[in-house]
């Protein structure tokens, strides 16, 4: 069907109409319409997670604060101080030095262990590729987001605070929410 | 001290400055939390709590706030002028309280064996005295803004001087037909006239007309424009600070209040009660505040319904519109009450 221009027109209302009657309707009438929809709102009460007391509940792969695990069974540490965590971080806020196991004191459980471990959570993206390189799941993304603090040097977290039993602090979202 | 004499004359002298500190405090000690009642309405209006950290509920709130007020550092622009830029917040404040001296709380009642009317004053001029110091409160709004000496503290007193004139009219025009129909001026003679029947049946057109236009006289939304906070910074008090911006958040809520008060009185039957309903004479004032409370409520409803007309929307609106109807609501009222 070839193209009529004269079926392709579009009536645009520019304005309601202009007339007394009109004009007293939309005045009162419509604003009696709003405020319908206005007390509708009030009736579905309010939105606001009240947040200290509240908290928004996070998705079970949230990246939060890192967390480094032991094993359950020996409580050995799982970090063997291989840096690869502090090679992937691209905002370089990881320090990791390493130290050998020996007999008489094992730390980790393999050859060598963490004897320093800092991240600095005032420059981490919270991008999880530390999670992603460590070879053993030593290292992984907890869900606690409230890190904020008066110094930045409180923000340096070390081997003791990460591998510490967190507070959990932070509601998990259950499925389907 | 003769004119008050005639006003109350059945009254002694210290009945009258007694009811008078006894109002003002009551109304001073009320506002903090209408200001409250409002952020807490609105913001359930918009699916929040609105303030209630300070305090319990939040009541604390309007405290916090005139500290932080009444602390600020008092300045002006260098373009201000002194005297009236310090004056015009007093003018306006001053004159919405002498407003509020009007509105009847009740009827006269015997207390400790004096006869006292529950209301300021009862003048027989009744609702002019309400325009007089209304068209006085102009003044504040419209010095404030010249003597800022800053184009949007002009821009606004303009935009307030127009709004005001205009819907004065018609608010004056929508009060005939009470004064009409009661056949008097004294508030609590109207009051008493509604015994069969409250206004706001009979003048129905006349309630919608004065609700109207008490929006835009006591520039609130959606006849804000005079404050217009996105286009003008807050209009004649775009340049006030501390006390002198508090001064003016006060009147606007006092003249909202004594608003309510003259809708109250005019159209829902002041302090009398529905069902031929007839309590002991201390409930009146519960009676009026509670009448009071709706329009109140009234008010920010709107506030959190409609937008801010536009000024050519609002001129037309108040003259082709508002102003017609209001003429022919008294024509009306007129023709059926002389028949």
């Amino acid at each position: 069907m070839p193209y009529d221009p004269g079926n392709d027109v579009v009536e645009v209302v520019r304005h309601p109409p202009r007339n007394a009657a009109a004009s007293t309707y939309r005045i009162f009438g419509e604003t009696l319409r709003g405020m319908k929809t206005t007390l509708a709102r009030v009736a579905e009460g309010p939105l606001t997670i009240q947040y200290p007391e509240e908290k928004t509940p996070v998705y079970p792969r949230f990246r939060g604060r890192h967390k480094l695990h032991r094993f359950e069974d020996s409580g050995l540490e799982k970090c063997v101080g291989c840096s690869l965590c502090a090679a992937a971080c691209p905002a370089d806020c990881i320090r990791v030095v390493a130290a050998e196991n020996t007999p008489e004191t094992r730390i980790s459980g393999g050859e060598r262990y963490a004897a320093v471990y800092e991240i600095n959570l005032s420059r981490c993206i919270f991008c999880g590729y530390c999670e992603v390189a460590c070879p053993f799941d030593a290292i992984t993304m907890g869900h606690d987001y409230e890190m904020s603090d008066y110094l930045r040097s409180d923000l340096i977290f070390t081997k003791e605070m990460l591998l510490a039993e967190p507070l959990e602090r932070t509601p998990l979202r259950n499925e389907g929410e | 001290m003769r004119v008050l004499g005639e006003v109350n004359s059945f009254e002694a002298w210290w009945v009258q400055l007694v009811k008078a500190l006894i109002i003002f405090g009551v109304i001073f000690g009320i506002l903090p939390l209408l200001t409250v009642y409002e952020r807490k309405l609105l913001g359930r209006f918009q699916h929040r709590y609105g303030p209630n950290r300070v305090g319990p509920y939040g009541l604390m709130q309007p405290l916090a706030e005139i500290v932080k007020f009444a602390r600020k550092e008092s300045f002006r622009p260098t373009t201000s002028v002194g005297f009236l830029f310090y004056v015009a917040p007093a003018i306006s404040i001053m004159t919405a309280v002498a407003s509020l001296a009007l509105i009847p709380f009740g009827n006269v009642q015997h207390i400790f064996g004096e006869r006292v009317g529950l209301y300021g004053i009862d003048v027989s001029v009744g609702p002019l005295y309400v325009f007089a110091f209304g068209g006085i409160s102009f003044y504040g709004i419209l010095l404030g803004g010249w003597a800022s000496g800053s184009k949007y503290s002009f821009l606004g007193s303009m935009r307030a001087a127009a709004q005001l004139i205009s819907y004065e009219v018609s608010q004056g025009l929508a009060l005939v037909g009470v004064l009409i129909t009661s056949q008097t001026l004294s508030l609590s003679g109207i009051v008493n006239a509604q015994r069969g029947m409250w206004y706001f049946i009979p003048q129905f057109v006349g309630f919608l007309i004065f609700m109207t236009a008490s929006f835009a006289e006591t520039n609130r939304a959606p006849f804000d424009l005079v404050e217009a906070d996105a286009e003008l910074v807050g209009g004649y008090f775009t340049e006030y600070g501390g006390t002198g911006f508090v001064a003016y958040l006060f009147s606007e809520y006092v003249n909202m209040i004594v608003v309510s008060g003259i809708a109250t009185t005019l159209f829902l039957g002041g302090w009398l009660m529905p069902f031929g309903i007839h309590p002991p004479g201390w409930v009146d004032p519960f009676v009026v505040a509670a009448k009071m409370m709706i329009f109140i409520t009234l008010f920010i409803w709107i506030r959190a319904t409609l937008p801010r007309l536009r000024y050519d929307q609002l001129m037309s609106f108040g003259w082709k519109i508002l102003l017609p109807l209001a003429t022919l609501n008294l024509l009306v009222t007129a023709i059926i009450v002389v028949h």
